[in-house]
Order: structure tokens, then C-alpha cells, then sequence
């Protein structure tokens, strides 16, 4: 069960990776099947399912891409 | 599901897409500076001073007043705004080639007369926006476009090391260098950005925030391997730190 979600901004993305390497349950990937408006490999979550909501990914994206929102029960 | 955004875009930031080549730490580091600013309360209070290089379109992306300096010049500038505006603050945001090489005096003397500015400077250890010329931040060995065999300390010398040469000057108050390279070391960086403001809003005189930073595009690397590169390389010999921090222990409660 995921304890949140990240919201991607697709076109924003330059495609670096630094979210990728400091992803510590390794969800994060590149979509290499297309490109956004900049021409770059956008990122994809592979298993929302195993999200934590770190905010690592977030906080090591240059470009703010990454918007992290964490489930509350209620 | 009921959810809590625990992490979104600063408003510190306008909506303009950041011109650095991908994985360039710039955008982290600018981030940092917008989210202290925002946090703080300054964002209308803010007078930014961009600096020459790579970083010379970012009145276009922090989301205060900002104003453009001639190469290097960047403390000279924001010290006449400081003490036409005092109750102000004011930051310039500077590369290595524009503060360790043709601004070199200007910080230093900067420095000697504490001023009550904040130097946010960010060093990769290259030339990034020319082309990746060999900067006085270059490390011994490292290649760049003027140095293809490595720098050679014989004939241009060792690496300045900034933050441990201003910190021998009286006027400097806070001096410390961070790094980026994992979540942890922006969370300290953070901190690092919060205590250098701090210093100013106490007007206790000059604070500089030195960025270890990576160039992926003029380094030859991919963002990753920079990141693993400024790890092994550049912290050994610029290591992580504070490296002044003349605050009085008194000061927090005025």
C-alpha cells in the first residue's frame, strides 16, 4: 500500500536522473517510448505502489518537476 | 483518499523553466535559495544580484527583484544597494569563474569591510557557460577545454580554496560549504542558507554560502557519475564545513 504520490510535470523534465539515484525503494524511471515538448525521456513511476513519500525524489530534482502529496486516513 | 502535499514547487521560483543543461545542480541550489527566502518571509523584502555565467539569466527565475552586475562585480553592486536600502536584503548568487577568478577582489574586499550581504557562491570547478575553460577552482589534473592534459600545478597553480581564504579576514561573520550531492547534504545546505540570511536580517555583517557543485555537460560525465565525481574529487579538497562563524552566542535572543 502506498503511503502517497508523486504528480510528475511531464514537460518540465529534462530527463537527468538524480531522482532516479536517490530513490531509496528504486520506483523511478525514464519513459524511453517518448519525449515530452523538450524532446527529453520524461520520468515515470514504475510501482506507485511502493511509494513512501520521501520527498527525496523532489528534493533532488533541479528543475521542479516532482510534487510529493502523502495519504492521510481518515 | 484525503492527501497532504508534504513537498511542492516554491514559490520562490517563477514558472519559467530553468535554462541549465539536465542535472546541473544549479536548479537545486536555486531552489534552496527560493525556499529559504519564501519560508522567511523576504520574498518582497529580497534584492537579488545576478551574477556572469551560467547563472546570468536568474533574474528571469527567482521570484524577487533582481538585478544584473557586470562580470564579478556582483558584492560591489549589491553593497550599493545594501546601504542605499539597508532594511533590505540583499544576496548576490555567483559562479566560480565569476567570484574565485575577475571577482575575486570584489568579494574579498567585501569581506574586509562586513559588508551585511549574503555571497551565495557556487563552484563546479569549471567555465561552464563558455565552454568548459579551466577556472582557479579547476582541480590538479582535471581536463577541461585550456587545460587538455590535466591542469598543472607548475605553471598555474593550486586551486583556490575560497570560504578557508576569506575566513583569515576579521569582517567575515559566517562562512560555510556545502555540498548537494544527496538528499541529507540539501537538507544541511538548507540549514546552511537559513543561518546565512539569519546573519543578515541580525545585520551582523558579511555571510557566504560556498556550493560544491557538478557540471555534467563540460565535466563529460552523466549526471549521476558528476554527482559520484564531486564526491570522490572535489570534497577531499574542498572539504565540507563551516568555516567561520563569528556570531556571538548572545546574539540569537536580540
Amino acid at each position: 500500500m502506498a503511503k502517497g504520490r508523486i504528480i510528475i510535470d511531464v514537460d518540465r523534465c529534462k530527463g537527468c536522473g538524480l531522482c532516479i539515484q536517490h530513490c531509496p525503494v528504486h520506483i523511478l524511471e525514464l519513459d524511453l517510448t517518448t519525449t515530452n515538448i523538450k524532446g527529453y525521456t520524461p520520468l515515470i513511476v514504475n510501482d506507485p505502489d511502493k511509494c513512501i513519500a520521501c520527498s527525496f525524489c523532489a528534493m533532488m530534482c533541479p528543475d521542479s518537476v516532482i510534487t510529493v502529496e502523502r495519504f492521510i486516513k481518515e | 483518499m484525503k492527501t497532504k502535499r508534504v513537498y511542492e514547487p516554491t514559490k520562490g521560483l517563477t514558472e519559467r523553466a530553468l535554462s541549465y543543461c539536465p542535472g546541473c545542480t544549479h536548479g537545486i541550489i536555486h531552489k534552496l535559495v527560493a525556499e529559504v527566502l519564501e519560508e522567511q518571509g523576504l520574498l518582497g523584502e529580497t534584492i537579488g544580484v545576478a551574477s556572469v555565467g551560467c547563472s546570468v539569466m536568474n533574474y528571469e527565475f527567482f521570484n524577487c527583484d533582481m538585478q544584473q552586475a557586470p562580470h564579478g562585480r556582483a558584492p560591489a553592486v549589491a553593497t550599493g544597494i545594501k546601504r542605499v536600502k539597508p532594511d533590505k536584503t540583499v544576496f548576490t548568487y555567483q559562479g566560480d569563474g565569476d567570484l574565485a577568478s575577475i571577482g575575486m577582489a570584489e568579494v574579498v574586499h567585501s569581506a574586509h569591510r562586513s559588508e551585511n550581504i549574503t555571497v551565495i557562491f557556487v563552484n563546479n570547478a569549471i567555465y561552464g557557460m563558455t565552454g568548459g575553460q579551466m577556472a582557479p577552482t579547476t582541480l590538479i589534473g582535471q581536463k577541461t577545454s585550456t587545460s587538455p592534459e590535466g591542469r598543472n600545478q607548475l605553471t598555474t597553480g593550486l586551486p583556490i580554496r575560497v570560504s578557508e581564504m576569506l575566513a583569515t579576514i576579521p569582517g567575515a561573520t559566517y562562512l560555510e560549504r556545502v555540498s548537494v550531492h544527496d538528499p541529507k547534504h540539501v537538507r544541511l545546505a538548507k540549514k546552511a542558507i537559513q543561518k546565512a540570511f539569519d546573519v543578515q536580517t541580525k545585520k551582523q555583517g558579511f555571510s557566504m554560502i560556498e556550493f560544491i557543485s557538478t557540471c555534467p555537460v563540460n565535466w563529460g560525465m552523466t549526471p549521476t557519475d558528476s554527482l559520484a565525481w564531486a564526491v570522490d574529487s572535489m570534497i577531499p579538497y574542498y572539504p565540507l564545513g563551516v568555516y567561520k562563524d563569528a556570531t556571538k552566542p548572545g546574539d540569537d535572543d536580540a
